[in-house]
């Protein structure tokens, strides 16, 4: 491939890897079998650029390849505030990866589509969510990829042999021991993520190993703990005792190692946790965001009855980030209709954080989702609230912030 | 600091600059506006300030995989750090200057530090980074 023998895009590619694989210190490739890419959120200039060299050099993607979110809406983006340049940039970008031969799904939660890995499989997965979760709630096996290098190893289908490939690095390194948190606590939908976030701070770069879980959290808790703990940390494998495929008992989870450090995490350290993802004082609330990662039919599912027969106040927006085939799939579900009466708005391919979709007047959030929660007041300079899916609903109906605090305080 | 460090040069270059140094990881992307340099993660001790043209000292990145192609934005839009230092190999850093260098032709240093030579970064010495990873301070202000 080196010798451009393959075409001049393998050899692009194929050259980045390498210099990767020295880096990483390598000593050999080793092939995957899939790839999700990252790469399809528009910046700016730089990843269009790269995206099109890539496409007209004829690259073409050699294992099945997803796509993670773009930078626009391409149906709806008109209703927002993207401008039409942006927007015709952003569906260059989304068009050059479609000519590579990957699969256009446009989607952060590619773990919940057909193109869900596999246990033990070998893949190059880019998104720090789709990441952990890959890695850790399935039990696939990814580096923690970056844009620009997915695309490089799904042109390839080819990886450096190194760091979470491989199982002898996958042991945890960092116990985080939950002392005296109540079931009760457990169970609230809002503590996978509040956990998430905790733990990511905690990690720094090491592996952390949960144990005390005493309930089995739904797929979408794990998905929000994965996208938590991605963001407040570089967490790309967690292990949760008696939970994730490779933590059936503590010493599993360590591969039968010591740790390297012991932490206890308190109720009292989770509520400083929650405190965190707030940013907002006061009772304000212009729009309620659900869907980071991308909202599945699942949350679909418990959203409609919270809704049903209820209306979203006149000041306050709603608005669900999904991907095409989980909007199609509520649909079919007849969870959806419940949703838009309520008075919900729906944007596919990409979201607030990767988009700049949401007028300036839009000051306020309150979302369920942790990353929202970190990422949007430092890139769309807005104040949030971090909330359950109940109290968003209620918030969203009487027009200010109301959070049902009593699993919370002390 | 003392006056020379031995630092690995994970990307090999030439760079100096003002010394910027946290011990906190950073994700570029929510965490550094490329169209100014400046670093805007409001959770980062660096918050509000801009990085661009100095040499960047933070422990790792966390958090996104796109902050490799925010990177690449902001060495198209010279508003890049000279240099950046990390702890360890951290491939995101060397990703964005190793296709910076593919793309434009303009790959920006990245060095690993052993923890304790990271310790003894302060912010504003003025620094020189050779290829070899050598980190001099600069004799007086």
């Amino acid at each position: 491939m080196l010798d451009g023998g393959e075409g001049e895009a393998r050899r692009f590619a194929m050259a980045i890897v390498v210099r990767m694989a020295e880096v990483s210190g390598a000593e050999r490739l080793m092939d995957i079998t899939q790839a999700h890419v990252d790469s399809t959120i528009y910046l700016g200039d730089a990843t269009l650029e790269f995206a099109e060299r890539l496409a007209s050099m004829g690259a073409r993607v050699a294992v099945p390849t997803s796509l993670n979110v773009s930078g626009v809406d391409e149906c709806g983006w008109k209703e927002w505030a993207v401008t039409p340049e942006w927007a015709a940039k952003a569906a260059r970008q989304m068009l050059a990866y479609e000519r590579m031969g990957a699969v256009p799904t446009w989607t952060c939660a590619p773990y919940q589509t057909p193109m869900r890995p596999s246990f033990g499989q070998q893949i190059a997965w880019g998104e720090s969510n789709a990441i952990a979760f890959a890695n850790s709630v399935i039990g696939a096996r990814t580096e923690r990829y970056a844009d620009l290098l997915d695309i490089c190893c799904a042109i390839t289908g080819r990886v450096p042999a190194v760091g979470l490939h491989l199982d002898g690095n996958r042991a945890g390194q960092l116990l985080v021991r939950l002392a005296g948190v109540a079931r009760e606590l457990q169970e609230d939908d809002q503590f996978f993520a509040v956990l998430g976030h905790l733990v990511g701070r905690l990690a720094e770069d090491s592996i952390p190993v949960i144990d005390g879980i005493v309930v089995r959290p739904p797929e979408d808790q794990l998905k929000a703990f994965s996208a938590a703990v991605a963001s407040s940390g570089r967490v790309a494998l967690f292990h949760i005792v008696g939970v994730t495929p490779e933590a059936p008992t503590v010493a599993d989870a360590f591969q039968g190692r010591e740790p390297d450090r012991t932490v206890d995490v308190t109720t009292a350290d989770l509520r400083a946790a929650r405190c965190e993802l707030t940013t907002a004082d006061g009772r304000e609330l212009d729009m309620v965001i659900l869907g980071s990662p991308h909202f599945s039919v699942e949350e679909f599912r418990r959203l409609a009855p919270l809704v049903e027969g209820r209306r979203t106040h006149p000041r306050v927006q709603f608005l669900v980030t999904s991907s095409r085939l989980m909007k199609e799939l509520a649909e079919q579900a007849g969870v959806l209709a419940p949703v838009v009466a309520f008075g919900a708005r729906i944007t596919l391919d990409t979201c607030i954080l990767a988009s700049p979709m949401l007028p300036p007047e839009i000051r306020t959030l309150m979302t369920n989702s942790a990353k929202y929660a970190y990422y949007a007041p430092s890139l769309l300079n807005t104040r949030v609230t971090f909330g359950s899916l109940a109290d968003c609903v209620r918030s969203a109906v009487e027009g200010r912030v109301v959070r049902d605090e009593s699993r919370w305080q002390t | 600091m003392a006056d020379v460090i031995s630092g690995r040069a994970i990307v090999a270059g030439e760079a100096a600059g003002e010394a910027l140094v946290a011990y906190e990881a950073l994700s570029f992307w929510g965490g550094y506006d490329f169209h100014t340099g400046e670093i805007i993660d409001r959770r980062h001790p660096l918050a509000g300030v801009r990085a661009a043209g100095r040499i960047l000292a933070v422990p790792f990145t966390k958090g996104s995989s796109t902050t490799t192609a925010v990177l690449l934005e902001a060495v198209k839009a010279g508003t890049a750090p000279a240099a950046i230092l990390t702890t360890g190999v951290d491939s995101f850093f060397a990703l964005a200057s190793i296709v910076a260098e593919a793309m434009y032709g303009k790959a920006f240093p990245v060095v690993a530090l052993d923890p304790a030579d990271f310790a003894r970064l302060r912010t504003g010495a003025r620094l020189t980074i050779a290829r070899d990873g050598t980190i001099r301070e600069a004799d007086g202000p």
